[in-house]
């Protein structure tokens, strides 16, 4: 085992298995998201954000979440780098975009640029919530129990401010890209997949990836076009 | 009827691995659509030693596209702009009468480079030797029937098995990953009951030698497939992971 995690597929299997375990972070992140959009009078939502708030597996699954981010950021880097010294010379002309998606070849920009998006989500909503706090998050009673006003904190950024919007947007268009080539590739690198699956893969990592785009995109979109 | 073209040739020039290498331009007139790009090469070559100066030096051997030698970034793409071929098997009416063509070595850290487009791919064959064969005896040639095995099976370690050891994955890689190579190497083994009792020990030593020698790591762009000339897939690629995962897991 000693070489296995400074070896070329070990390497890439951290990043397969922290970003699947990142991929089913965004679906459960997403669902509850979309509770935004369904109650106007932000109790579903509120209720969401407070069950994930107070569930101790939740409660759990943060630091490993924390970790998970970690783990995939510092050995893509590693990764890229490595790479990187593979060609020490380029080509003078490069004509690539027949062989390979434009999605596929820049998964580094990609995630670089979630990354900053992660900085500026994390700052607007996480760090408000669990540490500072806000005015908007005053409590509110739903069903009997008292809670923070999450939704208050979220939807009023998006109705307030088309720049924010739209770049939360960008956020989700530049995960689903991130996806579209991450999805399928991250089967590929621990093994399952053959001529058949990858195909299937790929089909699959395609409506994935749309799927994580639209659901993110339209929560931002909702609050600018009806409020 | 036959066409002719003329052509301006970019092209890498290097007089030997630690010199420092240049671009020159050279051009050709009246090369007929129906010659090769590799008798074309000649073509500027005779030119060129008519006129005193060194000929380009570029690999070739076989020229019909099996054995693998013949290598060059054309415009480009590893092998130039037609699919499923080597650059032997390329045609000239694949080009635009006055067309510029930027002819490039193999890039790689691991593909060092010997003189102009020559690069030295012993590293490929340091990899078969670190475990790219099955170490018993098999005696005689056996009778036809004696071992079954799976139609499916055999069918795709012979796809694995067309692989030609000619880079242009290599090449053709963002990484300079020889991932491509090495599972069909791998694959072809694997696949067989002949193969399969070395399978652990083969594809741990295979992929450390890979490391070893500075080829990237694979991130699954497909590039290497698209170019490669005789179609290796990269569901190889995932058989490879999953025997190497194996057998380190398992350790
Ligand atoms: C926060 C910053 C992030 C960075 C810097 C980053 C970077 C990268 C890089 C460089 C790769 C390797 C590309 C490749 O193998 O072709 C990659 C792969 C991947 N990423 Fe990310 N990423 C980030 C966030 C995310 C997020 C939020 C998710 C999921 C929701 C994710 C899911 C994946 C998946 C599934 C893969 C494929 C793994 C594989 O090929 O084996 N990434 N990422
Ligand atoms: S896998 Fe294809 S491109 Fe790579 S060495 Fe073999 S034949 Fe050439
Ligand atoms: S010279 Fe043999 S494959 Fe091209």
């Amino acid at each position: 085992m000693s070489n296995f995690l400074t070896s070329s597929i070990g390497k890439k299997f951290l990043m397969s298995i922290s970003g699947i375990f990142l991929m089913m972070f965004i679906i459960v992140h997403l669902s509850i998201n979309l509770l935004l959009i369904f109650d106007d009078s932000g109790d579903l939502f509120n209720q969401g954000a407070h069950f994930m708030a107070t569930n101790p597996a939740i409660k759990i699954m943060e630091p490993v979440l924390a970790l998970g981010f970690l783990v995939h950021i510092i050995w893509s880097l590693i990764v890229s780098f490595q790479n990187l010294k593979a060609r020490p010379i380029g080509y003078k002309q490069l004509n690539n975009s027949k062989s390979s998606s434009w999605a596929s070849r820049n998964m580094l920009v990609l995630g670089c640029l979630i990354f900053v998006f992660l900085v500026m989500h994390i700052i607007q909503f996480f760090w408000k919530i669990k540490v500072t706090g806000d005015p908007l998050l005053a409590h509110v009673t739903v069903g009997g129990e008292e809670m923070e006003n999450t939704y208050a904190l979220v939807s009023s950024l998006f109705k307030a401010s088309l720049i924010y919007s739209l770049i939360y947007v960008l956020g989700g268009i530049l995960l689903g890209l991130h996806l579209a080539h991450g999805f399928w590739s991250a089967f590929q690198t621990i093994g399952f997949a053959n001529k058949i699956w990858l195909k299937r893969l790929q089909f699959v990592g395609t409506i994935f990836a749309i799927v994580i785009a639209i659901g993110f995109s339209v929560i931002p979109l909702y609050f600018q076009i009806k409020f | 009827m036959e066409k002719t073209i003329n052509l301006t040739l970019k092209v890498w020039r290097q007089n030997g691995p630690k010199e420092k290498g240049r671009f020159e331009t050279y051009q050709v007139s009246n090369i007929s659509t129906d010659s090769s790009f590799l008798e074309m090469m000649d073509i500027l070559n005779e030119q060129l030693v008519g006129e005193n100066k060194e000929p380009i030096a570029f690999d070739h051997d076989c020229r019909e596209g099996i054995c693998g030698m013949c290598s060059l970034y054309i415009n480009g793409r590893p092998h130039g702009p037609d699919e499923d071929i080597t650059t032997c098997q390329l045609h000239m009416r694949k080009f635009k009468d006055g067309e510029t063509v930027t002819i490039e070595p193999w890039r790689a850290a691991a593909f060092p480079i010997i003189k102009d487009l020559i690069v030295d791919r012993t590293a490929f064959d340091k990899i078969i030797a670190a475990g790219g064969y099955v170490s018993v005896n098999t005696g005689g040639v056996p009778d036809a029937n004696a071992i079954p095995i799976a139609r499916p099976a055999a069918e795709e370690a012979m796809d694995a098995a067309a692989c030609i050891g000619c880079g242009a994955c290599v090449a053709a890689c963002k990484n300079s990953s020889a991932m491509l190579f090495v599972s069909a190497k791998v694959s072809q083994l694997a696949l067989l009951p002949q193969g399969k009792v070395e399978a652990k020990r083969r594809a741990k030593a295979m992929v450390s030698k890979m490391d070893e020698l500075g080829f990237g790591g694979c991130t699954n762009t497909g590039a290497c497939e698209v170019e490669c000339p005789k179609s290796i897939s990269i569901a190889h690629i995932s058989r490879l992971n999953r025997e190497y995962l194996k057998s380190r897991l398992s350790e």
